[in-house]
């Protein structure tokens, strides 16, 4: 029911950001989502791709300090207030979001939520509860084709 | 040979007799003679000395005692840069056999000669400073001091052939094939400058090569100043004992003064370099446990004397004696020069504070840069930290902790407010051999 996803350091000089997907990109790894975080000084990038460990592999022959992360999917209803339901539940327990980010789905009437959170194991629990389940890697594999 | 230049007051050889354990007064004796004859040979022989100690009315009969060595005049890097090349030789052409060369980085070069005694003298010292690290016959020594006209590849090498170790003359450099031979060759000791050895381990690790599991059980670190933190964690990163040593060209490289099993000192090789600590502004000689300049004095050079050299590294004489039992004083390990210090707006910053401030961070390996600008007529300190696995996350938040940690770290220990760029791995240049820390753009 989590993700990998894979995160790399990088300074937020013009042209940093290409080297890194370049190299994947060679090694034939496609990438389901990304999302960069970004200071003055430094970028964050988090990618979601299928051969996670291939895709490691490679960055970090490339020179990359690479950090693997628990995240989890989330599929919502792709209409106002889908996000706003979910995130109820979580806030209503009690369950802390370190950060977040979204990619059109599959089907147009869903919506990929990629969250992460202090205790993966806790937000699963708390999601299914309520009847929302957590996308598996397989799924979300599938999600983009 | 090492049997007679151990023995060269006729006594019979044993391992209690070589000159570390010389008791004091006897170790004064021979100082005392081979000072008078030093200074004798250069007064004789180099216009420079005999001229300076002419102004003073000094003769060398004016050596009398040990501390009549404090009416000498200094000798300054400059006095071997104004003599270049061979100004300074007290031996014809036809003596010399070795040449070396510093690289002239920061004008001309300077040039030292030796003579075959000389190099059998080095060859004596590096001995001592090898048996004092724990090494003796059986052991295979990978050398990646640089050879050529540094002085620390071939230095090393002799001492460690005449130890009756095995000696892998590799030289500086060729990190991969470093590696190589020294899983393959079952290397057991290890001498280059601290900050290759670092790099060394980070690199066997992108090779999947630990050090850990291999036969190397010391490393001999010396050519530029180090800390006690980087020593632990060069010793846990690699699984071995890491000594410090120390040596200058100007003197005859390495093999003027090293540590041994202990790790809380320097032994100086005083029967060869007679050391004093002076204060580096009034040039007055301060008393055993005071912190100063060292100079050295070259007891038996024969080649190139060098008299009451300034090395400009500031380090103070321990006067308790050593566990280890050697008699000869040691230096404590030399953590600045009174050269490589900053100014910034006024405030004296050393390089190894700032070492010493990233180091006390959590999960820090000293990859880093010191850059100074002037913006507005205002100097400028950045610090540049490459970011290494430990301390990587993927929160945002959690780097600008990182940041700031070291940031207030730094400025804790010198005063100052300084930039603090966080930087990729690999991203500052690897030296192979002096780190450069230290880029001043202020001029620019």
């Amino acid at each position: 029911m989590k993700l990998q996803q894979l995160s790399l350091f990088l300074e937020n000089r013009p042209g940093r950001l290409d080297a890194p997907l370049e190299a994947i990109a060679a090694a034939g790894i496609n990438i389901l989502t990304l999302s960069l975080a970004d200071t003055a000084q430094f970028g964050i990038l988090r990618l979601i791709v299928r051969d996670w460990d291939k895709a490691k592999q490679v960055l970090e022959d490339g020179g990359w300090v690479v950090n693997l992360t628990e995240v989890v999917a989330v599929d919502v209803e792709d209409r106002p207030g889908g996000l706003a339901e979910v995130l109820k539940v979580l806030d209503q327990a009690g369950v802390n979001i370190e950060y977040m980010y979204a990619f059109s789905s599959y089907r147009p009437d869903k919506a990929i939520l990629i969250f992460r959170f202090e205790d993966p194991d806790q937000a699963v629990k708390v999601l299914l509860d309520q009847g929302i389940r957590a996308l598996d890697g397989d799924e979300l594999i599938h999600a983009d084709g | 040979m090492l049997n007679a230049l151990w023995n060269d007051d006729a006594g019979g050889f044993h391992p209690a007799s070589a000159p570390d354990f010389l008791p004091e007064k006897r170790l004064k004796e021979v100082q005392l003679r081979r000072l008078r004859a030093v200074v004798s040979r250069a007064y004789e022989r180099v216009e420079l000395f005999r001229t300076r100690l002419q102004e003073r009315k000094l003769t060398p009969e004016s050596i009398r005692g040990l501390e009549d060595i404090e009416q000498l005049p200094f000798m300054v890097k400059t006095d071997l840069r104004d003599t270049y090349p061979f100004g300074l030789f007290a031996s014809p052409m036809s003596d010399i056999v070795r040449l070396h060369a510093s690289s002239g980085t920061t004008g001309k070069p300077i040039v030292v000669a030796y003579t075959q005694a000389d190099v059998e003298v080095w060859a004596e010292v590096m001995t001592r400073t090898f048996a004092s690290c724990g090494l003796h016959r059986g052991d295979i020594l990978q050398n990646a001091f640089g050879y050529g006209l540094f002085t620390g590849g071939l230095g090393a090498h002799y001492g460690a052939e005449t130890l009756g170790a095995t000696v892998i003359p590799i030289s500086g450099g060729n990190t991969d094939r470093q590696i190589m031979v020294m899983r393959d060759f079952g290397v057991t000791a290890l001498c280059c400058t601290p900050s290759y050895f670092t790099y060394l381990v980070e690199r066997a690790a992108e090779l999947d090569a630990d050090l850990r599991d291999m036969p190397v059980k010391v490393g001999i670190f010396g050519a530029e100043p180090w800390s006690d933190a980087m020593r632990t964690r060069i010793e846990e990163a690699a699984n071995i004992k890491a000594y410090d040593i120390y040596g200058l060209s100007e003197i005859i490289g390495p093999g003027v003064a090293s540590e041994c099993e202990a790790q809380n000192g320097l032994h100086v090789f005083e029967d060869h370099f007679y050391p004093e600590i002076i204060d580096p502004d009034s040039g007055q000689v301060l008393p055993d446990g005071e912190e100063g300049e060292l100079v050295i004095t070259t007891l038996s050079k024969k080649a190139m004397p060098v008299i009451r050299y300034r090395t400009r590294d500031i380090t103070r004489i321990i006067p308790e004696p050593c566990t280890c039992g050697r008699s000869i004083r040691r230096i404590r390990r030399i953590g600045r020069r009174s050269d490589d210090m900053i100014i910034l707006r006024g405030v004296n910053v050393y390089p190894s504070q700032v070492e010493a401030a990233l180091l006390a961070v959590e999960g820090t390996l000293p990859h880093y840069q010191i850059i100074l600008t002037r913006e507005q007529g205002l100097d400028q300190m950045t610090v540049e930290v490459e970011v290494t696995p430990e301390v990587f996350s993927d929160e945002i938040r959690a780097m600008e902790q990182v940041r700031s940690r070291l940031a207030q770290a730094i400025e804790r220990i010198i005063g100052i407010r300084v930039t603090l760029r966080l930087v990729e791995p690999r991203s500052i240049e690897r030296s192979q051999g002096k780190a450069k820390r230290v880029i001043d753009r202020r001029g620019d």
